[in-house]
């Protein structure tokens, strides 16, 4: 599925072998980080936190149609970069980042882009859900709305069944569009959320922990329904779980301390990781 | 020192268990809860004390205001008096001598009073405003002319206070303001029934007076409701959109701590300094004119602008970020999440402020005395520019007069203003509790 070319990056000096076994020097990511077709392609993404940087240069492609898993232990910057996909990160004023992502080619870093169609290319689920304190058909019109997505009420009504749909909770809440969303149980304002997401027709979903305050079946259902997202966005998950990593993404990254340590096929990544750190942190001796 | 018994674990050198000190220092724990306990009942029951002391007194003292005495006399409406032309003239009517109508029906009343001294004393019984109360009587119905008709006049304060006890007819006649030649007169009018209290609407619907008995309280209650609509007006978006704006938008930096800290500190700078600001500013350089809600106003605003900026940003701060962060996620500009989400959560926070400034402002004094409000103001003003008065000046102003009736009064107005500050906090305190959300 993905090509083995490495990227200037990930050529210097990562592939050495006194690299592979060192915790301190890090020069470079070990294994493919681009793809052949990529929806977004960062390169050398820095981000410093007022004086501290919490990602060191980090490349890494978002390919179409599939998902990409971001492990590390927590602080490690997985969030962070994730963050940096839609520019979430300009809402913390000491957060500075650089280098280049491009999505579909276009710079998306640069100051004079508008986050505001950014956004709406790359949504967001969050970790908590969300819901606003509206009713479930308020939540999933706001985007349409503030786009001026549909023309007619029809339309718009269309559209918030359609996405309903492939969140997967219209036949829960179909007879109740008008109660607060608020009050939906945890995975189904999750839900709520991933269909407020799509209703506004992104090309990339970023997910941070989306599943972190779920519990085990309402976090099968929302696997399932990543699984089922594949066909129509290209999807980045950050979890903590290693096992949804495995379950749920096609590749799968390893942050450390702000490294992007090591990328690869999902199932090489769990099975033959190629860097001690990864190895190390997916059979439990730290993190 | 490893000594082949192990003691026991809780065990000290004098084999006194863990447990033993722990209950030998429960009675002094135990103790020292029941003492701080104890202060702290005493402390509120003494701030209660004072709060029933202070109610009862008000109370006490004002209730009496809200009824009003009335001497009931047969007026004969004397068309030679009122209008002996005949030609029924408005102005005519308007300017007749309806002294001379009392004066003749209280002489019917009591003939055998015949010196020149005491028929003054006698007519005096009666309020200097009871000959406006014949005249509108007139000119509502020229028809009562050569009738004769039963009116409930307004009695004098003086004969007020007798009719509500106080007036102590045991202290030697040159003591009282009332001597007892009138004292007799009073006595045989409340025998026949023509002496009665009753509820006083003249004190809701007069504006202030030189005489207690026609004096109300309808100006300073309109003056009060006009200086806060443009209070609210003024400040309530101002502060709102200062709040914001330094909440969520402006950047973080030198200058805007420094603001904040100033709007901090004008929160707590005397309320008069804002009068002579005013004063200075609104009427020394921009001309407003004085004694005006408009002015009263302005002055307010910057009195109780801090205070809505700074229940807003906490009403701000509390809507959680992940509102925030959901809407900009969607694609919402700043503003929108803002205006869609953020400001309609925090609003309930933000107006329950705003209510309490203008509970504040409502009561406040020292800043409007220094921008004219304290003028004597007969007339109820029925707009933004009409001199007026505000209710708490008001009481000042009745507080400082000498006549006995106008303590009554002045309890009565305080009574009126505590129940508006308590309706307002009330509503504060509903707003909060209607719209208080658990995320």
């Amino acid at each position: 599925m993905n090509t083995t070319a490495e990227t200037p990056t990930a050529n210097t000096g990562a592939m050495s072998a006194a690299d592979l076994s060192s915790h301190t020097d890090l020069g470079g990511t070990v294994g493919t980080v681009t793809v052949d077709n990529p929806r977004m392609r960062c390169s050398k993404v820095d981000v410093f936190y007022g004086d501290k940087q919490a990602i060191k240069s980090v490349s890494l492609d978002i390919g179409n149609n599939e998902v990409i898993s971001m492990i590390g232990p927590s602080g490690c910057g997985k969030s962070t970069f994730l963050r940096c996909l839609n520019r979430m990160n300009d809402t913390i004023p000491s957060a500075r980042v650089s280098g280049s992502i491009l999505l579909d080619g276009h710079e998306i870093l640069d100051k004079s882009i508008d986050v505001v169609p950014l956004r709406a290319q790359v949504g967001m689920v969050f970790q908590k859900p969300n819901p606003f304190p509206k009713s479930i058909y308020e939540n999933v019109a706001y985007g349409p709305r503030i786009h001026g997505i549909t023309n007619s009420k029809a339309e718009l009504d269309e559209l918030i069944e359609s996405s309903l749909i492939k969140a997967g909770l219209w036949k829960e809440v179909k007879d109740r569009l008008g109660e607060p969303g608020t009050g939906l149980s945890g995975g189904q304002q999750q839900r709520l959320c991933i269909a407020r997401t799509i209703a506004v027709s992104p090309e990339v979903i970023l997910m941070d922990e989306p599943c972190s305050a779920l519990d085990p079946i309402a976090t099968a259902v929302i696997e399932e329904l990543i699984d089922e997202l594949r066909e129509n966005y290209a999807i980045a998950i950050v979890t903590h779980s290693m096992q949804q990593a495995a379950r749920v993404s096609q590749r799968t990254a390893y942050f450390h301390l702000g490294d992007l340590v090591e990328v690869g096929e999902t199932d090489q990544i769990f099975t033959n990781p190629r860097h001690k750190l990864t190895e190390d942190y997916i059979t439990g001796r730290f993190g | 020192m490893n000594s082949p018994v192990v003691p026991p674990p809780t065990g000290d050198a004098s084999g006194r268990r863990v447990i033993d000190h722990v209950n030998a220092s429960l009675k002094r724990r135990h103790a020292a809860e029941r003492r701080f306990r104890a202060l702290g009942m005493a402390a509120v029951t003494l701030g209660l004390l004072f709060v029933a002391v202070l109610f009862i007194d008000i109370v006490a003292k004002g209730y009496t205001a809200f009824e009003q005495t009335y001497i009931q006399l047969p007026i004969a409406f004397d068309a030679e008096v009122i209008d002996p032309d005949g030609s029924r003239n408005a102005e005519t009517l308007a300017d007749a001598d309806y002294m001379a109508l009392i004066d003749n029906a209280l002489m019917a009343e009591f003939p055998e009073v015949t010196e020149r001294s005491d028929q003054f004393a006698l007519s005096a019984i009666v309020s200097v405003g009871a000959p406006y109360q014949l005249q509108r009587m007139v000119l509502a119905d020229p028809g009562l002319i050569g009738k004769t008709e039963s009116v409930w006049l307004l009695a004098d304060d003086l004969v007020d206070m007798f009719a509500k006890g106080r007036v102590d007819r045991r202290l030697p006649e040159d003591h009282r303001q009332l001597d007892d030649r009138t004292l007799g007169w009073l006595d045989a009018l409340a025998a026949k029934g023509q002496l009665e209290k009753r509820f006083n609407t003249g004190f809701f619907t007069n504006g202030d007076s030189r005489e207690p008995e026609l004096a109300g309280i309808a100006g300073a209650l309109a003056g009060s409701f006009y200086t806060l609509v443009l209070t609210l007006v003024f400040s309530f978006p101002i502060g709102v959109g200062a709040a914001l704006y330094l909440q969520e938008f402006a950047p973080k930096n030198r200058w805007t701590d420094l603001i904040e800290v100033n709007i901090n500190n004008l929160a707590a700078v005397p309320s008069i300094v804002f009068g002579l600001l005013g004063l200075a500013v609104f009427i020394g350089v921009f001309g407003v004119p004085r004694s005006t809600p408009l002015i009263g106003a302005l002055v307010m605003t910057l009195m109780t602008l801090p205070t809505i900026i700074i229940a807003s940003r906490a009403a701000l701060t509390s809507v959680p970020p992940s509102i925030r962060e959901a809407a900009l996620g969607v694609g919402a500009s700043p503003l929108q999440a803002q205006f869609h989400h953020v400001l309609p959560l925090a609003m309930p926070g933000m107006l329950t402020g705003a209510i309490l400034g203008m509970a504040r402002a409502l009561g406040e004094t020292a800043p409007l005395l220094m921008i004219g409000m304290i003028a004597f103001i007969v007339d109820v003003p029925h707009g933004f520019t009409d001199p007026s008065t505000v209710l708490p000046v008001q009481i000042y102003l009745w507080a400082d007069s000498p006549e006995r009736a106008f303590v009554e009064r002045t309890s009565a107005a305080i009574m009126v203003l505590l129940a508006f500050l308590m309706l307002m906090n009330l509503t504060a305190v509903l707003l909060r509790r209607r719209f208080e959300r658990r995320w």
